[in-house]
């Protein structure tokens, strides 16, 4: 192991840890490569196998975005015919959604941090946890495979009637997939609400507890909510599909509408399961690369609540252009637009923490900067559609898609990032390398702008979203957009490398190379088995950095020695 | 690779939390069926007739059905005060009785399938009626399980007593859950028929 060097003013010894922590060599540290492609039930395991499976369907979800927008290259359909083009969209979007956000950003990020920063052993449920995993690979393969019967071509939406018409195996297929990811999300996000309130260190105060698990803790209960509701959504369509009954069949006696409903009752929340836990990446990695305590502590970990709540209640904004009556737009608008203020609670607390902070421009720092930027862009187009009379015009334009693009590529694909260059030294022991991260960095930047930017101007122009056919008008701007994508899949190429060769051959990183003060940080790289030998004993804040008389967690004595 | 004094902490510390978690789930579980419920509403607030001409419900059946569902919310309940006096013949007693009359509950839904004389695809009611109904009926059928998996289990000596029952009571709560869920579908797809 090598040295870590500690800043000159090392913490009084009274704010030391009254429980040293120690690390013996007379049982097995660390798991083998092998263990991580077997059954495990180790949380920092499961949240590796989360992130790595995630990373592959990312690529996979990718791929087929950069088939979309080099198709969009030229206005008629000569890449792919429509159906295939229709094919690849949806899978594009439930891919990215459900297989590469939503499982790398809790599954990955809250399995691997969540016991470590609360000072637990493990999850909960250990076993239930690595069930809750082993249900998405083959999610990702019934999406697949669903190519071979066409591929389900309804949008990530599955309107229908829509969806009950085209490739219905292949809906099926989608079904029962998103059934699975669902499930696999329900029986996690109850590991989590329980490791959480039930599993913390005793001596960790509640206003001790990281905002990265305040974060968590939010979400799992939105996920517990809202997921069973589509669900049920989804059972009835499967039922209308497969046997013949009629939900959703308005010449049978149903109504589309209620798909709707209970499609965006969990769809809403589902954005807000995506990005607050990467809300809680950057109330992490910004104050420690910034040198200050977080501002507003109790402000950020009260907005994730309060947007957990009130995002259960603007699922119809979705729907303004679905018969909504007037009153309802009214309302539903308004419930929008409270959601920004919690949101810019937080954004305004991590704006007033880089003030006047010793910024360290790490890659990590610069994918968080990223993100607030890019995060604002996205959430200010958010707050014009919020408004009901702005939706109706630019509803199903590309206008939508510039703004959910803005939200969740560069809200929370920046942010996984980020959190990938900051907590890749705990998992795997060893730095990535600097350089790379900024390549990596630049191109995401410059390749997200190009893609996502001119699309405003495409939707507000009106070109509707969701067709392989478009006016030549719109060809220029397209083209930028095409050119942007490529870019950005580009991006990927460093960012792959340098995860490989850092991975086995990067510089040592010690304990704790970022001088971080909370838990995860005061355990071995990568941490042995059952996390600590003795518990942790928690004496201060987690984000009590910069004061006269700093305190840094306890080195391991090999390393103070 | 383990130590011993923390597996022993998180033996007892694991009775809580098990029990917490399921009723996470649970929480999750009546969720589901408020998507149904919801779907079921929608439907009947928006049709001038409802139940529709043809597919009526009937009543006497689920009302007795009803009837020997909640009182074996009380019957399961005396098997877990059995277990806390580590009487483990009467719990396997009052849980053999709960398995009984859990298996009766199915039986009479079976017949009520079969003697109403419409099916699932009549229509938007008959579509609402069995997939509520039948959801329900899934889940007696997964509390039955537990319980005779609960059954199976006491046989084993020493396997219960009084200060380890974590199965027992987690067979317990479940059963009440999917009798819960009943009293509100009754409610909403029989009782409110009448009005």
């Amino acid at each position: 192991m090598t040295q870590v060097e500690f800043p000159p003013n090392t913490p009084p010894e009274k704010n030391k840890p009254q429980t040293p922590v120690v690390a013996h060599s007379s049982h097995p540290q660390a798991w083998k490569w092998y263990d991580y492609f077997t059954f495990n039930i180790d949380h920092k395991v499961i949240g590796i196998q989360y992130l790595v499976t995630a990373f592959v369907f990312y690529l996979i979800g990718g791929l087929m975005a950069m088939a979309i927008r080099v198709e969009l290259a030229t206005p008629e359909a000569d890449l792919l015919d429509p159906n295939l083009y229709n094919a690849f969209m949806t899978n594009h979007g439930t891919i990215m959604i459900f297989l590469w956000i939503v499982p790398s950003a809790i599954g990955g990020f809250g399995n691997f941090l969540v016991p470590l920063m609360v000072g637990a052993r493990d999850m909960a449920f250990p076993k239930l946890n690595a069930i809750a995993f082993w249900l998405n690979p083959p999610a990702g393969a019934l999406l697949l495979g669903s190519f071979i019967f066409g591929g389900s071509q309804s949008g990530w939406t599955a309107y229908p009637p829509l969806s009950l018409v085209t490739a219905p195996i292949a809906q099926t297929m989608w079904i029962l997939a998103i059934v699975l990811v669902g499930t696999s999300s329900i029986l996690g996000s109850l590991n989590f609400v329980i490791t959480i309130l039930m599993m913390k260190v005793p001596s960790m105060k509640w206003d001790q507890l990281p905002l990265f698990c305040w974060a968590i803790l939010a979400t799992s209960v939105l996920a517990l909510v809202s997921t069973p509701v589509l669900a049920a959504g989804l059972i009835l369509l499967l039922f209308d599909l497969n046997f013949g009954t009629s939900f959703f069949k308005p010449d049978a006696g149903g109504n589309v509408v209620i798909y709707q409903h209970l499609f965006w009752f969990y769809s809403h929340p589902a954005v807000y399961l995506m990005i607050l836990p990467i809300f809680g990446i950057m109330s992490e990695v910004i104050p420690v690369h910034a040198r200050k305590p977080i501002f507003g502590y109790k402000a950020i970990a009260y907005s994730s609540l309060a947007i957990c709540v009130v995002g259960l209640f603007v699922w119809v904004h979705h729907m303004f252009t679905s018969g909504t009556p007037g009153w309802m737009r009214m309302f539903f608008t308004i419930s929008t637009l409270i959601v920004a203020v919690p949101t810019g609670v937080k954004i305004f607390g991590w704006v007033a923490t880089l003030w006047g902070g010793k910024i360290r421009f790490t890659s990590a720092m610069l994918f968080a900067i990223g993100l607030l930027s890019m995060f604002v862009m996205g959430g200010l187009s958010g707050v014009t559609m919020g408004t009901a009379p702005f939706d109706v015009h630019v509803h199903d334009t590309y206008y939508v898609v510039a703004h959910f693009h803005y939200v969740l590529f560069g809200g929370s694909v920046f942010g996984i990032y980020a959190g990938i260059y900051h907590w890749f030294p705990k998992m795997t022991g060893r730095m990535l390398n600097e350089t790379w991260g900024r390549i990596h960095f630049a191109l995401t930047l410059i390749g997200t702008n190009l893609t996502f930017l001119p699309m405003h101007e495409l939707g507000l122009q009106g070109m509707p979203r969701r067709v392989a056919m478009y006016d030549p008008q719109f060809i220029d701007l397209n083209q930028i957009c095409t050119v942007g994508s490529i870019i950005l899949g580009l991006s990927v190429i460093p960012f792959t490398i340098n995860i490989i060769y850092s991975w086995s051959k990067g510089k040592l990183a010690g304990d704790n190379p970022w001088q971080a003060l909370t838990l995860e940080w005061t355990t071995s790289s990568p941490p042995s088995i059952e996390n600590w030998e003795v518990l942790p004993v928690v004496t201060h804040g987690p984000y009590d950095y910069g004061h006269s008389n700093e305190v840094q967690p306890a080195a391991t004595p090999e390393v103070s020695a | 690779m383990t130590i011993a004094t923390t597996s022993e902490h998180h033996e007892e510390h694991h009775q809580d939390l098990r029990v917490w978690g399921l009723l996470t789930f649970l929480v999750s579980e009546s969720l589901m069926f408020g998507g149904f419920f919801a779907t079921y509403l929608f439907f009947r607030g928006s049709s001038p007739v409802w139940p529709p001409e043809g597919t009526e419900v009937e009543l006497l059946l689920p009302t007795i059905n009803t009837i020997i569902l909640v009182s074996s919310s009380f019957v399961i309940h005396f098997g877990d005060s059995a277990i806390k006096k580590n009487d483990v013949k009467g719990m396997q007693r009052w849980y053999t009785v709960t398995a009984i009359m859990g298996a009766i509950f199915l039986l009479g839904q079976a017949y009520e399938y079969m003697t109403l004389g419409y099916g699932l695809t009549t229509n938007v009611f008959a579509n609402c009626f069995y997939l509520m109904t039948g959801f329900h009926g899934l889940h007696v059928f997964v509390g039955l399980l537990l319980i005779l998996g609960v059954l199976r289990r006491s046989r084993r000596p020493g396997h219960y007593s009084a200060t380890k029952h974590i199965g027992i009571e987690m067979a317990e709560i479940y059963w009440h859950f999917v009798d819960i869920i009943w009293i509100v579908l009754f409610t909403l797809v029989y009782i409110l028929t009448l009005f």
